[in-house]
């Protein structure tokens, strides 16, 4: 028997094991996360855990809905800052900066990227948390410790450039110049080629780009936890603190044990999270999959 | 082996000192990335009539052709002296404002390349970047432009849908009722029925040569046997110079150059 | 002509928007970093890093994070060897083995794109909760564990990525040549090598930096990691812990532990340019 025949029978073997393995321990997972919420889902009702928005795990209530809406609006918050910056920013470097500036701009962009979410929150309370609470707040009329869901907006916003801007770029890259140069002939001008060309034929994977950014800012636990204030309301202005749904599993996995039905509580806050994450990443990689299928 | 003058046949030559050309092209040089791709082109393109530049691949004919409506611009690296008059002006003048100048000429290029939008919006693209807004008279321009390239009945009833539902011949069609939209004085094409099958091939040459009678016509082409069947009039091109400019017979069965005759060696009419 | 001033006016005012918009992304890069340079660098001192927390370190007194910054490193070493022992060749597996196209390889790659994007929270609330099921509590092994199912994704993505780099031409001569696909493999992963070692520097950084994962698995300790079934202290959980003082001192040694975390952030990240720039010379 040929030994060579006998390596790659070996390594197909235990490679295959391993991958078999990470997919059961997925799988594991999974089902562990939805067996330790069950316990909740049979005390309460599954839509009333949803919608109710008292947080008192003490008295026994459980109701989400301030979380959902924490984390939501953080996320909004976030995508209304980065997303027009990024779609113009994005442009800028595909259209119309020298090849210079952008083999020195993209590299940049990808240390944001690397930059741990832990230092994005120390910046949030160096800088966000004051400017807000001592300039913007007052500029509103408003009166906040700044420590409120508009800085984990912020903060949120400059954590997902990375992410959006190297999609975005990618994306228009993919753009033929021939497209462009079509409207070009026709006497247009070149931001008239960006907006009604260029954008349009780019629309599907600027849309995958903000989905994965969304799924990005969802998940997002550190740094927003330490700027938004931690107070388990539903926000209702920007100056309100809020309370994500992240920062509701780290903070509070200490007391998971001692308060009845807190454990399951909190695992269900994490299958949420999955479930929603992973929704937003489907969607974008199928988005992403397809044109990657089309342009070749 | 270097053609250092051009020889224009006296007929051309009559042609030209007849009314003011269209375009006239003096002492024009392009460089790109320090590689001189046009030297010393000065050629005037007779009115009204259909001129294609021939030449080997990587002669400079579609760098030749891009420089008239300025598409050359966004090359990386290029540098272009000399300069192209439209009816008398420059457009490489310091305040030559390129989108109307790109107005005057129509671009069909190789691959049709409809914008992505539905019909009607391909067509009204040109006429609403210039200011129409009158939803009447979109409606008659893309109706007109429509029947100009023999698209309207193929596609009246579904002007709504999108472009690029349609066939690639008819897709070519549309790029050139687009071009014809915002109303040119000059024709270019750029390979314009490489991509296409010998029928449609067919419907753009017969369109192209009805359409002559309004407009000037430049054509760049390696096919010569297209050349010869719509061309008034050929520009030979060879290694970034201008070698052989006449009418059409001339050029291809009596040249006057060496170069010009061994490129077009073999070509029985 | 003023139709045509409007619109050349609405591009210039269009391109300042976008260099606006383009100095503010790459300025908050700058920002951050000289925000945390400017607020840390008072309070680096070298027993900063020679030195573990003395008594009441938390209120003001001696001592440094060395507990943390040794715990720190040790964890995203071991995860980060794991992860790649066993990224790696599941990358391969599914690259190379496997039928492309099948429903396998489609199913996996998507499910590892997915895993991708989790949280570190939910790593850790999982591992948090097995770890109370099975009795252990938090320590070192913890979080090693919890980082190492956190990095897989990351790895398994990543080479899929460079994987997608070889040309298909070199993949069909070698196959033509009768090589096997275990050998086959072997010559990918040496077109990819510059790319491997990034992606595990990239790796290193993301478990270096995490915090939710380690949160919930880890624990903390003031002593220097020595046993692997012991809580440990980690870097970002102790710039965390020192920030929420009230004491000036103290969060002021949270920013130089920040700036800690950054120095080593920002070296990976040249280290993993200058070995992208590697990969470039050698490309075909």
């Amino acid at each position: 028997m040929n030994w060579r025949l006998i390596k790659d029978k070996l390594v197909e073997r235990s490679f295959s094991l391993l991958l078999f393995s990470s997919l059961i321990v997925i799988a594991l997972i999974l089902t562990g996360l939805i067996v330790k919420s069950v316990p909740l889902i049979q005390a309460e009702h599954l839509g009333k855990i949803l919608t109710e928005s008292v947080w008192s795990p003490l008295k026994g209530s459980f109701g989400f809905l301030p979380f959902i809406m924490g984390t939501i609006w953080v996320t909004l918050i976030s995508l209304i800052i980065a997303v027009p910056l990024c779609v113009l920013a994005s442009v800028y470097l595909v259209e119309y900066a020298g090849d210079a500036l952008r083999s020195m701009v993209l590299p940049l962009v990808n240390v944001l990227a690397a930059i741990p979410p832990v230092l994005y929150g120390v910046w949030g309370v160096l800088f966000v948390v004051p400017l807000l609470g001592q300039f913007v707040g007052p500029l509103f009329g408003v009166e906040t410790t700044g420590y409120t869901v508009f800085a984990g907006g912020v903060v949120l916003a400059v954590m997902i450039f990375p992410i959006m801007i190297s999609i975005m770029v990618e994306v228009l890259q993919t753009i033929p110049q021939e497209l462009k140069n079509a409207s070009l002939s026709l006497g247009a001008t070149k931001w008239e080629t960006v907006t009604k060309v260029i954008l349009i034929k780019a629309k599907p994977g600027l849309l995958a780009a903000v989905v994965l950014g969304i799924s990005r800012a969802f998940g997002e636990t550190v740094a927003v936890l330490m700027v938004c204030g931690n107070i388990p309301q539903i926000p209702k202005s920007f100056f309100d603190a809020g309370y994500p749904l992240p920062a509701l599993i780290a903070n509070n996995f200490g007391e998971m044990m001692s308060i009845p039905l807190y454990d399951s509580a909190l695992m269900f806050a994490a299958l949420l999270l999955f479930v929603i994450i992973f929704g937003f990443n489907l969607l974008s990689r199928i988005i992403l999959n397809k044109l990657e299928a089309k342009a070749s | 082996m270097h053609a250092s003058t051009s020889i224009q046949t006296a007929e051309t030559q009559d042609l030209i000192n007849l009314s003011t050309p269209h375009i006239q092209i003096k002492d024009l040089n392009v460089t790109i990335e320090g590689k001189r791709i046009l030297k010393d082109i000065n050629l005037s393109i007779p009115n009204n009539s259909i001129t294609s530049i021939i030449g080997p691949s990587g002669c400079g004919k579609t760098t030749l052709l891009k420089t008239l409506n300025r598409l050359v611009d966004d090359t990386k690296g290029v540098e272009i002296t000399g300069s192209v008059l439209v009816n008398g002006e420059d457009i490489y003048a310091k305040d030559a404002e390129v989108t109307h100048i790109r107005k005057k000429m129509g671009l069909l290029s190789q691959k049709p390349f409809p914008l992505p939008m539905s019909i009607f919006d391909n067509i009204a693209y040109g006429p609403r970047i210039h200011g129409e807004r009158n939803k009447e008279v979109l409606k008659q321009i893309v109706e007109r432009q429509l029947r100009n390239v023999g698209l309207w009945e193929e596609v009246k009833d579904r002007l709504e849908s999108s472009a690029s539902r349609l066939s690639i011949g008819q897709q070519q069609r549309l790029c050139l009722a687009r071009g014809l939209a915002v109303q040119p004085e000059i024709i270019l094409g750029d390979e314009s029925t490489s991509a296409l099958d010998p029928i449609s091939t067919q419907t753009i040459e017969n369109l192209l040569v009805e359409l002559k009678k309004d407009y000037t016509i430049v054509l760049v082409t390696h096919i010569l046997r297209q050349a010869r069947r719509v061309s008034d009039h050929i520009i030979f091109v060879y290694a970034g110079e201008v070698v052989e400019f006449g009418r059409t017979e001339d050029v291809l069965l009596n040249p006057q150059n060496e170069i010009t005759k061994q490129y077009v060696k073999g070509f029985i009419s | 002509m003023s139709n045509v001033k409007k619109r050349l006016f609405k591009e210039k005012v269009a391109k300042v928007c976008m260099q606006l918009a383009g100095i503010t992304i790459t300025g908050s890069l700058f920002f951050i970093v000289g925000t945390i340079l400017y607020k840390g660098a008072p309070y680096l001192t070298w027993e900063m890093i020679s030195e573990t927390p003395k008594g009441g370190f938390y209120i003001g007194k001696d001592g440094g994070i060395l507990n943390a910054i040794l715990g720190s490193l040790y964890l995203a070493t071991v995860s980060t060897a794991l992860a790649t022992a066993i990224g790696v060749p599941i990358s391969i597996y599914l690259n190379v083995y496997v039928k492309a196209g099948s429903f396998l390889e489609r199913f996996s790659k998507l499910l590892f794109d997915v895993l991708f994007g989790i949280p570190s929270i939910v790593y850790g609330a999982i591992a948090f909760s097995l770890m109370v099921w099975m009795g252990i509590r938090a320590s070192l092994l913890g979080g090693i564990i919890t980082i190492t199912l956190l990095t897989i994704p990351i790895v398994v993505r990543t080479i899929d990525e460079l994987l997608k780099t070889v040309p298909v031409d070199l993949k069909n001569i070698t196959f033509s040549l009768g090589a096997t696909r275990w050998e086959t493999a072997k010559m990918f992963l040496r077109y990819i090598k510059p790319g491997i070692f990034t992606a595990i520097l990239l790796a290193f950084g993301r478990a270096i930096g995490d915090v939710a994962g380690v949160l919930l698995t880890t624990g903390f300790s003031d002593n220097l990691p020595k046993y692997i079934d012991e809580p440990s202290a980690t870097l970002p959980l102790a710039i965390f812990f020192q920030l929420s003082s009230p004491i000036p001192e103290v969060q002021g040694r949270a920013y130089a532990s920040a700036l800690i975390l950054t120095f080593i952030i920002l070296i990976i990240v040249i280290c993993t340019h200058l070995l992208a720039s590697r990969q470039q010379k050698h490309k075909i």
